[in-house]
């Protein structure tokens, strides 16, 4: 298996503020890989400077072999990778049909009117919703909602920031059994942020922990699930 | 009863204009909270470019489209050139660049073209047979023409992919990076739109406040109370507001203050609308949780 995504030294900072110094890691093609760690730990800001948005960013970032950092968000999002980021950006105050068209902007084949179908399928309750505005979905919806926009763009790789946060337990095992079918049916691999340590590690089949900036452990999401230190840490038992 | 609804009409006409404006000034603040104070120096600059070209024989429309495109590239222009480098300056400081170029596009209209007021033509024979004795034949094209723009505008904004990208890079810039739209050109787009709307304005005005430099002056204020009044965060409250503020301002001039300080109205307008209702009439009220 060859790695679709890698940073080598990624630093980053907002303003004075050093967040990351120097993230070594790797998401396998096709897999679910996820960075876990506590609050401030940097996981955000990882995910931030992949993209190289609201923060500055040095180290290298190879997406499929080749260099992507330096280059400007868009360019990045253009190349195939979707960021569903921290508190979901939904465009509150368009309609969910609105937002997933944006999804698909920057493409011009032919496949996008199926598309918004494909992505109702894995989530009938938005379809119910098509016409309403985002701003006035629950949260759960509106994650489903950012997850949607993110498939439209027919991503090779899917850098998801804590989808699980501020929603309830029933909703969060639906997303991340969607999660799990979009992984395998869309054939996009999947970089998962969480708070939720154990609900990550069963999914993931990589893990990484980071712990203010700095990668402590990683490995496959089982040997790391086991781990003591992590057990206790992150699992709470 | 007649002079009544002649001052009525006659004020739809006129809030063709300020709409137009309004709607300018809507455009730019809805993406970056700004308003653009020079937005009338450039309608009516974009007027002398008109007045240019039917002096050097154009047909009228032929000028009349000419100069929107030049209005649109100007637009983009000052916004990559000027307006790109404060962006994330602090308010005063794009206060003072919009006010900058209020005075340099005022002076530089005198400079190059005097200061001497010119008279600039109507598409709208005064014969036509469309003209009443309630409304002239270009208060009634003007109201058309403004009618024309609103449509065409909205039409855009719904139901075009750029339209879209473009209400979208206005309410979050953030995420619609992350779908690929290019933020900056959105906001320069959207400067050239504003100047094109403006431009329409410019020319559908100086037939009847003459063109001159200082031409724009109280149709911005006009401007400015019509998108207050509308709320500035919605383009067809804002476009409503010109057409309130348009029969207002005449009804005013007729039977209450005069025409001599009839643009007072505006002022009072501003002030009354900040104090008793600052979201406008069609506006939408913000809350913030603390």
């Amino acid at each position: 298996m060859s790695a679709i995504l890698e940073t080598r030294g990624l630093r980053a900072a907002y303003g004075p503020t050093k967040v990351l110094h120097g993230i070594d890691l790797a998401v396998e093609q096709g897999g679910i890989t996820t960075l876990l760690g506590a609050n401030g730990a940097g996981k955000t800001t990882t995910l931030r400077a992949i993209c190289n948005m609201m923060v500055r960013a040095t180290g290298e970032v190879l997406f499929a072999g080749a260099r992507i950092d330096g280059k400007a968000t868009e360019d990045i999002v253009r190349l195939g990778i979707a960021h569903v980021p921290d508190g979901r950006g939904t465009f509150s105050m368009l309609t969910v049909e609105e937002n997933l068209r944006l999804g698909a902007y920057t493409r011009r084949d032919r496949g996008v009117a199926a598309d918004y179908d494909r992505v109702y399928g894995y989530f009938p309750r938005l379809a119910e919703r098509r016409k309403q505005q985002a701003g006035t979905l629950s949260g759960g919806e509106q994650q489903m909602l950012a997850i949607s926009r993110a498939l439209m763009l027919r991503p090779k790789l899917l850098l998801l920031d804590e989808p699980s946060f501020g929603l309830a337990p029933i909703i969060v095992q639906e997303i991340f059994r969607i999660l799990r079918a979009i992984n395998q049916q869309e054939q996009v691999s999947v970089l998962l942020v969480e708070q939720n340590a154990s609900m990550a590690l069963a999914l993931a089949d990589h893990a990484y922990l980071l712990e203010t900036g700095e990668i402590v452990i990683g490995g496959p999401a089982a040997v790391i699930g086991s781990d003591e230190s992590v057990r206790r840490a992150y699992l709470g038992y | 009863m007649q002079v009544f609804w002649h001052q009525v009409l006659s004020g739809l006409a006129t809030g063709g204009i300020y709409a137009s404006i309004a709607l300018a000034l809507v455009m730019i603040y809805q993406a970056t909270h700004h308003i653009n104070f020079a937005q009338g120096e450039l309608a009516m600059f974009s007027t002398y470019i008109a007045w240019m070209m039917l002096d050097a024989g154009f047909p009228y429309w032929a000028a009349f489209f000419l100069t929107l495109v030049f209005s649109f590239i100007a637009g983009v222009l000052i916004e990559r050139i000027v307006v790109r480098p404060v962006e994330n300056a602090p308010v005063l400081t794009v206060v003072i660049v919009f006010v900058g170029l209020l005075v340099i596009t005022n002076s530089l209209a005198g400079w190059i073209f005097s200061y001497t007021i010119k008279s600039f033509p109507s598409p709208f024979p005064s014969n036509a047979w469309y003209a009443s004795s309630y409304l002239s034949a270009h208060e009634i094209g003007m109201i058309a023409v403004t009618f024309g723009v609103l449509l065409l505008v909205f039409l855009f904004f719904r139901f075009t992919p750029l339209g879209l990208a473009m209400r979208g890079a206005a309410q979050n810039p953030v995420s619609s990076r992350l779908v690929g739209i290019r933020v900056g050109w959105m906001l320069a787009l959207g400067w050239g739109l504003a100047g094109t709307v403006g431009a329409v304005a410019g020319m559908m005005a100086a037939p009847i406040v003459y063109l001159d430099p200082n031409m724009m002056s109280g149709i911005l204020l006009y401007g400015f109370a019509a998108a207050l009044l509308g709320g500035i965060d919605n383009p067809w409250g804002a476009a409503a507001g010109g057409f309130i503020v348009g029969v207002l301002e005449n009804l005013a001039g007729a039977y209450v203050v005069g025409t001599e300080i009839k643009l007072t109205v505006a002022l009072v307008l501003i002030v009354g609308v900040l104090v008793v209702r600052p979201s406008g009439l069609f506006g939408r009220v913000l809350v913030t949780r603390v």
